[in-house]
C-alpha cells in the first residue's frame, strides 16, 4: 500500500504540491490527470524518493520513504518507475539493459537475470530485439524496453510518468497496450497520463490534480461522467 | 651517393631511447589517468565551489611549462627535501600530475555529457551512486572522452622529450647524443621523428578503432 499523507513540496518559491492525501491499495490502478505544472509528475518522483518533500509523509508498505533511516536503494527495488524520456542505456544491448540492475542490485546470477530479461522482453513484445542496441529501436520500442527493465526487478508497484508523451502518435498505442496488459494482470500502478481514453478504460480510480492540489478523485465513470470540480470540468472540456 | 656514419649499434641506442620514451609515457599516462578520473569525479560531484582548491592546483600544473615543473620538482626533492630520488622517478611523478591535470578536465566533461535523466533512471532501478557511476556514467563518459584522451596521451608522449632535463635518456636525448658525435643532425632528426611516429601511430589507430567500434551502439 502507498500512503501519501499531507505532502507539501516546493521548488524554490514555487509550491508544487500543497497538501496531498492519497492512498493506493495493492492491485489498484490509479491514473493521475491534470494540466502541466499541476504537480502530478513531481508526486511520482517523491514516492520513490528521487525528490525530497518539505513536509508530510509518504509510506510504502509502512516504510517512510523520506525517513533518514530508510534505505532508498532497497525501497526502490519495490517501486518500478518509467519516465517520459525512455532512458535506455545506450552502451548496452536491449538484453543487457534489462539484465544490469538485476545482477548489480538484486544480485541475481547472470543466467537467472538473462532468463528473467528474456521473459519480460517477450512480455512487452521485444523478443526479437535482444541483441540490438537501443539506438536501433523506435521510441515506442525503447519505452517498452524501459518497462521491461523496470518489471524485471519484480517490483510490487509501478509508476508511469507520462510514458507516451514523448512518442510519435502512431507509437502510443503499443505502449498503452503494454500498460493495459499489466493492469489486467493485477499490477499496482500509478499512471500520470494525458491519455483520457486510456485512463477511463484501465483505472480503478482517477485523480485530477490542479495547481498542486488533488481537486477530485473518483472512479472513472464518475469522474469523467459527472465531474464536480469546476477546474476539472474545464480541463475535460478542453481535452475532449 | 648518400653516406652516413650511423651504425646498427647506434640504431639500437636510439631504440632504447624510444623504449624509455614509451616507458615514461606509459607510466605517466597510466597513473595520470587514474588520478585524472578520481579528480574529475570529485570535481564533478562536489561542484565548482568546493572543488575550487583542487581546480586551482590542477590549473597550476596545466599552466606552468613542463620544463620548469621538472627542474623545480627535481631541485625541491633533491636539494630542499634532501631525498635521493632518481631523475626517472621525478620525471614520472611530474608527468603523471601534468597528465592528471588535463585528464580531470576531460573526465569532468565526459561525465557532464551523460544526460541526468539517464542517471535518474539508473538510480530509480535501485542502483547505488557507485553502481550508477561504474556501470552507466563512466562507460558513457569514456566514449565521449576517448578522442581527447588519445590526444592527451600522444601529447604526453611528445612532451616526455623534456625529461632529459632531469637526466633521463629518452628518444630525443639519445638523438642529441648521436648528433653531437656524428654531426648529421638532419638525418638523425628524421630517424628520431620516424621513431616517434612508429610509437604514436598504433596508439592513434587503436583510438580510432575503439571509436568506430563504440559508434555501433
Amino acid at each position: 500500500m502507498i500512503e501519501i499523507q499531507n505532502v507539501h513540496k516546493s521548488f524554490g518559491a514555487l509550491q508544487v504540491l500543497k497538501g496531498i492525501n492519497l492512498t493506493v491499495a495493492k492491485g489498484e490502478v490509479l491514473t493521475v490527470i491534470g494540466g502541466s505544472g499541476s504537480g502530478k509528475s513531481t508526486l511520482l518522483t517523491c514516492i520513490n524518493g528521487l525528490e525530497q518533500i518539505d513536509s508530510g509523509r509518504i509510506l510504502v508498505d509502512g516504510v517512510e520513504v523520506h525517513a533518514k533511516s530508510t534505505d532508498l536503494n532497497k525501497l526502490r527495488e519495490k517501486i518500478g518507475i518509467v519516465f517520459q524520456q525512455w532512458n535506455a542505456f545506450p552502451h548496452l544491448t536491449v538484453l543487457e539493459n534489462v539484465m544490469l540492475a538485476q545482477i548489480k542490485v538484486l544480485k541475481r546470477s547472470k543466467s537467472d537475470a538473462e532468463a528473467e530479461a528474456v521473459r519480460q522482453l517477450n512480455h512487452v513484445g521485444l523478443a526479437d530485439k535482444l541483441k540490438v542496441y537501443p539506438s536501433r529501436l523506435s521510441g515506442g520500442q525503447q519505452q517498452r524496453m524501459a518497462i521491461a527493465r523496470a518489471l524485471a526487478m519484480s517490483p510490487d508497484y509501478m509508476l508511469f510518468d507520462e510514458v507516451t508523451s514523448a512518442l510519435d502518435p502512431q507509437l502510443v498505442g503499443e505502449v498503452l497496450d503494454t500498460l493495459r496488459m499489466l493492469a489486467s494482470e493485477g499490477m499496482t500502478m500509478i499512471c500520470v497520463t494525458h491519455e483520457m481514453k486510456f485512463a477511463r478504460e484501465v483505472s480503478d480510480r482517477v485523480a485530477f490534480f490542479h495547481k498542486g492540489v488533488m481537486a477530485e478523485i473518483a472512479a472513472p465513470e464518475e469522474l469523467f461522467g459527472a465531474p464536480k470540480d469546476p477546474e476539472l470540468q474545464k480541463f475535460l472540456a478542453a481535452t475532449h | 651517393m648518400f653516406d652516413t656514419a650511423l651504425t646498427a649499434k647506434d640504431l639500437v641506442f636510439l631504440a632504447q631511447g624510444a623504449g624509455m620514451t614509451l616507458f615514461v609515457t606509459a607510466i605517466s599516462v597510466f597513473f595520470g589517468t587514474i588520478m585524472g578520473i578520481i579528480f574529475g569525479v570529485i570535481r564533478y560531484q562536489i561542484g565548482p565551489w568546493w572543488a575550487a582548491p583542487l581546480t586551482f592546483v590542477l590549473d597550476v600544473f596545466r599552466s606552468i611549462p613542463l620544463l620548469i615543473q621538472l627542474v623545480l620538482a627535481n631541485a625541491f626533492v633533491t636539494t630542499v627535501l634532501g631525498l635521493r630520488v632518481s631523475g626517472f622517478t621525478v620525471a614520472c611523478s611530474v608527468l603523471s600530475l601534468y597528465t592528471a591535470a588535463y585528464c580531470s578536465e576531460i573526465v569532468r566533461g565526459g561525465i557532464e555529457a551523460v544526460p541526468p535523466t539517464l542517471r535518474r533512471a539508473a538510480r530509480s532501478l535501485g542502483m547505488t551512486w557507485g553502481q550508477d557511476m561504474t556501470y552507466v556514467v563512466l562507460p558513457l563518459a569514456t566514449r565521449v572522452a576517448l578522442p581527447s584522451w588519445i590526444g592527451l596521451a600522444l601529447g604526453v608522449m611528445k612532451d616526455s622529450a623534456l625529461v632529459y632535463i632531469v637526466q633521463v635518456v629518452e628518444l630525443l636525448k639519445s638523438t642529441q647524443t648521436l648528433i653531437t658525435r656524428l654531426q648529421e643532425p638532419l638525418f638523425l632528426l628524421m630517424i628520431c621523428g620516424l621513431f616517434y611516429f612508429l610509437i604514436s601511430f598504433p596508439i592513434a589507430r587503436f583510438g580510432g578503432y575503439l571509436e568506430k567500434r563504440w559508434s555501433n551502439d
